[in-house]
């Protein structure tokens, strides 16, 4: 466990050097997701009625963007042969490499989505389904890139062909998460008498059994 | 803890590097791997760190055998390549203290010792980006030190050291050994160590012709393709 642990501070560590990469996904997410109001116009029910599919998108697109530097750096460098002749199982290596890649990616924008969402008039329904979906979704986008970075390690600037590789393999994972917060708002906009959330944990009868004609 | 290969063989991308290396270095020893430019000195290291893998023969370190177990093998084994694996964000220091906590020691007063028998000091705090290829070298070397590992596989390590490091490392093999560990070396200049063993690799088989390399039928994977 001590060799996990160090090989996840040392990422962390990396992560917010000069060119570690850290916080340039938190921006990239921001502004992606800033230029939406230009370029659909700034009409609130059309805004509302997309943020979520756009936060996902915004989510998924900067994920990709850092997925390079998780394994690339250290194969250049020979870390990537001292990891491997560690001792550390390369399940592991790769699972530290996975979580500190989220840690310092999908953290963060779990973090920003809710502000950047209110910017998108985002129903306020919609925010905590918003937040558990990203929750649950981007370490699932971590890991599975980990994959596509692992095959493109030896391509210099394999940056494009990570993403072909990986985009289509994030569609399940696009969809649950979409899904969920689209779900969410439209059950909000077609009962604006309902106005508590409906929470997982303390489902209210109105969001058990919503009215099907109404809802969908 | 001894190394050991048996009638071992590599290919890669199709093309044969070497076969029949026999080879043992006994507990305790070091042996210099010799050999001309592409002879295979490092992809023989590389086989032995269990980093490509063993198809032809065996090897192994100790009793532990790569090709059935190369990841019980590694536990044994410090590698030092070509490339020094060195983060030039972090510091010098910082650097040993993460090998240090992954290889096992995770114990300050070695990284100490390793910065100082490598006559780092002056740099410890300074990040390894600044450090002189020299430098970065050694970096790499210290690794050794604070990795508690039997075994020693060193590729070139003198390249880019001044004469002082490459006794510094001389002595670090020497005492290495004497505390029972083995190393193998591959390196084109003379340590000067007085019971180094030298090894010299099989000298490559000429090209075959054109024809024949295209039915190779010394593959395993192609074996059965050509009826």
């Amino acid at each position: 466990m001590g060799a996990f642990s160090a090989l996840l501070k040392r990422d962390l560590a990396l992560a917010i050097r000069l060119g570690g990469g850290g916080a340039t996904a938190l921006a990239f997410f921001t502004l992606a997701v800033l230029m939406i109001p230009f370029g659909v116009g700034a009409e609130l029910p059309v805004l509302a009625r997309i943020a979520g599919g756009v936060l996902w998108v915004a989510a998924l697109l900067a994920c990709l963007l850092s997925l390079d530097r998780v394994f690339q750096a250290d194969f250049e460098d020979g870390s990537l042969d001292q990891l491997l002749t560690s001792g550390l199982p390369a399940e592991l290596t790769v699972a530290a490499k996975a979580i500190a890649h989220w840690l310092t990616t999908g953290l963060p924008i779990v973090v920003a989505a809710p502000i950047l969402g209110l910017m998108l008039a985002i129903p306020e329904a919609a925010i905590q389904p918003l937040i558990l979906s990203l929750l649950a979704g981007t370490p699932a986008l971590s890991f599975i890139g980990a994959v596509g970075a692992a095959l493109t390690v030896g391509v210099r600037r394999g940056g494009l062909l990570l993403s072909i590789l990986v985009l289509p393999l994030y569609v399940p994972t696009l969809i649950f998460g979409a899904r969920v917060v689209e779900a969410a708002a439209a059950s909000r906009l077609a009962r604006p008498s309902c106005s508590s959330p409906p929470s997982p944990s303390s489902p209210s009868p109105s969001a058990r059994s919503p009215r099907p004609g109404r809802c969908g | 803890m001894r190394i050991w290969a048996e009638n071992l063989g590599c290919r890669r991308g199709g093309r044969r590097v070497y076969r029949g290396v026999s080879l043992a270095v006994e507990a305790g020893r070091a042996t210099q791997l010799r050999g001309p430019n592409g002879a295979g000195k490092s992809t023989l290291l590389r086989q032995f760190a269990g980093l490509l893998p063993v198809t032809e023969g065996d090897a192994g370190i100790g009793e532990v055998s790569l090709a059935r177990d190369a990841a019980e093998a590694r536990l044994h084994i410090a590698y030092a390549g070509h490339l020094d694996a060195i983060k030039p964000a972090l510091g010098v220091r910082a650097n040993l203290v993460f090998w240090a906590g992954l290889l096992g020691s995770g114990n300050d007063a070695r990284v100490d010792a390793a910065i100082a028998r490598l006559g780092l000091e002056a740099v410890a705090d300074a990040p390894a980006a600044y450090c002189s290829a020299g430098q970065k070298r050694r970096l790499g070397l210290a690794r050794l030190l604070v990795a508690d590992r039997p075994v020693w596989l060193l590729d070139e390590p003198t390249v880019s050291l001044d004469a002082a490091a490459t006794a510094v490392v001389a002595e670090m093999i020497a005492e290495h050994c004497a505390g029972g560990g083995s190393a193998l070396i591959a390196t084109h200049i003379d340590l000067g160590l007085s019971d180094m063993e030298t090894f010299e690799m099989p000298g490559r088989e000429p090209a075959p012709a054109p024809e024949a390399s295209q039915h190779d039928e010394d593959d395993p994977f192609l074996a059965g393709a050509w009826g």
